[in-house]
């Protein structure tokens, strides 16, 4: 398999005003690292309103003038620098946005499918493939001359994820792409993303629905505050979690409904106090000295990389 | 059920053109009346009239009747398209009306023309380069030029183009009353030149503005940076992403204006002396000449109404989601 | 949480944060206007000396902005002229808040007066701004009084429109709902509810009509209607330049424009910087 993407220490942040005009620095991500090879999907799983959105922003170089964005990205073992980045946008790495609000409101969805094109031969050649995948989804020809309002939620994320595969990326950064949908939309859509590995595509799916990653993804990784605390393969989530080893993966694991319905006290601190050791020291049940002072550093146990000094290798 | 629409919006349009410009006839000739001046005796006191012409004055004024009669006196006569007799210019109210609008449209129209299409170029320059030293200067200009008095603006370009560079006569030299319709094709051009360049002036800066702000906003739109993720940048991705989007507020933004151009109009007309409707409704304001300006007002709300009108038809017929959705309930 | 630390350098104002430069900019402008108002009225008329042997002279250390045909300092004209404004701005602002109040309370009673005050407002939009001050200074019989009521009159509609619509929004929230089924009067819930909500936007809409105002005034007395020619308003001198202006003394309107300029600019920055204090996410852009 080869590795398509390797990002290593990323850090994003960028400044803020609130009330009363006061400056702020909001730390959005930190040290970030995460390899995706071919065919492979590795879901980035985190609270909503979590700023995940920015790691695909940060990818792709969109994000806003006022982010701060500190380690770095390879592509195919070379640096993703700007000029690199505007060869593969669009192409090579492609982005599946949230919702419908990121197609343009006035424009048909056809000509917002094909993107540009310099010449005539071009358009056509691409209008061919946007047909042809059209239909793979199961989109009709009236869809071609649509307006975003018009189009249903289901309809919405076949044309994204159609947009997103007209010129066969290598990388594909999907973003939430069920929420809002019925089941057996988001059913259909699961199956979309997961036979795309077919095309030897690597993907990262970045969402707060546990459910969509597990389903999904051949790796997860859980993000806290903005810290990587734990990367490991799906298949862990099962029977009991023995296998997870960081106690917020196995509380989210035991809140679901299938397992235990457990929920756990507590709440996420704010980005704007993000504590000085390890971030989840808040609501951890195994909190020490240690957890308060340091902040752990992303290691490597049984093939699952964690961030916590007490890691549960025993189980529970 | 398009055409249902669209019957339905001429209907409503209809009704509120014609309940507007009622209210505004009475609620100005109530104001008008309400003054201490008096227009027959302002009319009588400064000129020699023949007995003839005081028996019709005082019949169209209903003096000294109750002011309900002679609204509904004055209602009855405009509704027969008898706006009276301007005191200024002895001649129908209607016939000044018709020639001064003219000159005035002409003026208004060019230099709306002008503020539109210069001021969408300069906000589009601006919000694409938000932050720039390009985005600060147009920023100062437009707020400069949204503080100066219109007419202290024409005051200066008349200083510079007329008085200094001396390439246009100062004042135009019209005098007051006369009509004149031997003009020239050229020295309407010549007379023109300076208005225009001052009302364009004047004009530009709101709509660059907003056009800058739409720009910025529609930039930090999702779609954007959709498009962006896909390659687009610089002047291809505002053209193919962001023209169209913003293209409908500033143009209906434009049309909304007709009130502002018109202030604009009164204040420069009078500054170069442009025998427009502006410097005539001045000259019937402080001349007491009442049913000329009664009808200057009335067809000025006239104009304003259809400048609405048509950002309204714009707004409501050409953006494909409005067009579609069928169910509006206010206009 | 990380603050941005105060750099100590010489630009200090430069690198403080958004606050601190609102601040600083709303006080010193602030302090500027008051200080034109204020000077406006210790200019005595007998100030303003009528000295033949001094007249049209050209803008100089002794006479700032020059001298007219009478000899009289351009300045001290322009000041008084500038405080005349203010005045007038002020006072057309405070009738004009107050019209656009009442208009937006009444307008919450009920459906009828809801009507009734967008109707009031569609009328008083349709004609154009100067001819209405027009009218009604005439209908008030024209002179200084005729030009504050057309200017004061006239200038409340932009507000009116925001709280309309605000209270509209306050009226279908829940714990207005809420009071009424608790059998609250109409009046106590305008006076408890609604009014604490808008006053940000009523602040703000006052700045802002104060240079609309201002500049009203003196487009209104620059086309000759109100005030008498011995007035030092802004309008009447510029009017009163035209006829000069051939004569070659552009100071005569190039400086008490570029004045009357600076107020409307510095009250619209005023307004500007308040309005990103009450309402801080506008402020990035």
């Amino acid at each position: 398999m080869t590795k398509l993407l390797k990002i290593r220490n990323l850090s994003i942040s960028f400044t803020q005003y609130i009330k009363g005009l006061n400056q702020k620095e909001l730390q959005v991500i930190t040290d970030l690292s995460l390899d995706i090879h071919e065919s492979e999907i590795i879901a980035i799983l985190g609270a909503s309103g979590s700023g995940k959105s920015l790691l695909a922003n940060a990818i792709l170089g969109i994000l806003p003038p006022n982010a701060l964005v500190s380690g770095s990205i390879k592509y195919k073992g070379n640096e993703l620098t700007n000029q690199l980045r505007k060869k593969l946008k669009g192409t090579k790495i492609s982005l599946i946005p949230q919702s419908v609000n990121y197609l343009n409101p006035l424009m048909i969805v056809q000509e917002q499918a094909i993107g540009t094109t310099q010449t005539q031969e071009e358009k056509e050649e691409k209008i061919l493939r946007q047909q042809k995948i059209f239909k793979e989804y199961g989109l009709s020809k009236d869809v071609n001359q649509m307006y975003p309002f018009q189009l249903s939620g289901g309809m919405a994320r076949k044309v994204l994820i159609s947009t997103a595969l007209l010129n066969n990326p290598d990388v594909i950064i999907a973003d939430e792409p069920t929420p809002g949908l019925d089941q057996q939309a988001v059913t259909e859509t699961i199956n979309n993303l997961i036979n795309l590995k077919k095309k030897k595509v690597g993907m990262i799916l970045i969402t707060h629905d546990i459910n969509t990653a597990i389903r999904t993804s051949d790796k997860i990784a859980i993000l806290y505050l903005g810290f990587v605390i734990e990367i490991t393969n799906t298949k862990n989530f099962k029977d009991n979690g023995e296998k997870l080893l960081h106690p917020y993966t196995k509380a989210l694991y035991n809140a679901l409904p299938e397992t235990h319905f457990k929920l756990t006290k507590g709440t996420q601190p704010s980005y704007h106090n993000i504590p000085k050791g390890c971030p989840y020291q808040e609501n951890c049940p195994h909190k020490t000295d240690k957890c308060i002072k340091i902040l752990p550093e992303l290691k490597t146990i049984n093939d699952t990389q964690i961030r916590c000094h007490h890691p549960l290798i025993k189980g529970e | 059920m398009n055409k249902k629409r669209t019957i339905r919006f001429i209907e409503h349009k209809a009704i509120r053109f014609i309940l507007l410009i009622i209210s505004v006839a009475i609620f100005s000739f109530i104001l008008i009346n309400l003054s201490p001046i008096n227009p027959v005796r302002v009319y009588l006191g400064e000129v020699a009239v023949s007995e003839a012409q005081r028996v019709m004055l005082e019949q169209y004024w209903g003096i000294n009747q109750p002011i309900t009669v002679k609204l509904f006196n004055w209602f009855t006569c405009i509704l027969h398209g008898d706006f009276g007799t301007s005191l200024i210019y002895r001649i129908p109210v209607i016939d000044v009306i018709f020639q001064k609008f003219s000159a005035s449209l002409i003026l208004m129209l060019i230099s709306w023309c002008f503020s539109g299409l210069i001021g969408f170029g300069l906000g589009i320059i601006a919000g694409k380069n938000k932050g720039s030293l390009i985005d600060k200067i147009i920023k100062v200009y437009c707020y400069i030029l949204q503080s100066a008095p219109s007419f202290w603006i024409g005051l200066v370009v008349l200083i510079i183009f007329s008085v200094s560079l001396g390439w246009f006569p100062i004042g135009f030299g019209v005098p007051i009353g006369t009509l004149e319709n031997n003009v020239t094709i050229f020295e309407w051009i010549a007379r023109l030149i300076l208005p225009v360049l001052t009302l364009s002036m004047v004009g530009v800066a709101p709509i660059a503005m907003y056009t800058r702000n739409e720009l910025v906003d529609v930039l930090s739109s999702d779609y954007i940076l959709f498009a962006k993720s896909r390659g687009e940048f610089g002047w291809d991705l505002i053209e193919r992403q962001a023209l169209r989007n913003i293209l409908l507020p500033v143009i209906t933004l434009q049309f909304l204006s007709f009130n502002e151009l018109f202030g604009g109009a009164v204040l420069v007309e009078q500054v170069f002396s442009y025998p427009g409707i502006g410097q005539t409704a001045v000259m019937a304001g402080l001349q007491s000449d009442v049913p000329l300006l009664l009808a200057i007002v009335i067809f000025s709300a006239i104009f304003v109404f259809t400048g609405n009108l048509i950002a309204d038809i714009i707004y409501y017929f050409v953006d494909p989601r409005i067009k579609e959705n069928e169910t509006i309930e206010d206009y | 949480m990380k603050t941005t630390k105060k750099t100590n350098k010489p630009w200090t104002l430069y690198h403080a944060n958004l606050r601190t430069k609102t601040l600083v900019i709303i006080s010193i402008s602030s302090i500027l206007l008051i200080s034109i108002f204020l000077s406006s009225y210790l200019i005595k008329p007998d100030s303003i000396i009528t000295n033949f042997t001094s007249a049209n002279q050209m803008p100089s250390l002794e006479h700032l902005f020059g001298t007219d045909w009478m000899g009289r300092d351009m300045f001290t004209r322009t000041i008084s002229g500038l405080g005349l404004s203010i005045g007038v701005g002020a006072f057309a602002s405070l009738i004009s808040t107050f019209i656009a109040i009442v208009l937006g309370l009444f307008s919450s009673f009920n459906k009828f007066t809801d009507e009734l005050v967008a109707g009031i407002i569609d009328l008083f939009s349709s004609i154009p701004h100067i001819l209405l001050i027009i009218l009604v200074s005439i209908s008030f019989g024209g002179g200084f009084y005729g030009v504050i009521m057309g200017v004061g009159l006239t200038h409340w509609t932009p507000l009116a429109r925001v709280l309309r619509a605000e209270i509209k929004k306050i009226k279908t929230s829940k714990y207005v709902k809420l009071s009424k089924e608790f059998g609250k009067s109409k009046l106590w819930i305008a006076k408890n509810h609604m009014l604490p909500l808008v006053i940000s936007q009523i602040i703000v809409g006052v700045i802002l009509m104060f240079p609309h105002a201002i500049m009203h005034e003196a487009s209104i007395t620059f086309l000759g209607f109100g005030l008498s020619p011995h007035q030092p308003a802004i309008g009447i001198i510029l009017a009163e330049s035209m006829n000069y202006l051939t004569s070659g003394f552009w100071w005569l309107a190039f400086y008490p424009g570029l004045s009357l300029l600076l107020v409307v600019l510095i009250f619209d920055l005023i307004g500007e910087n308040i309005n990103k204090l009450l309402n801080p996410q506008s402020a990035q852009t």
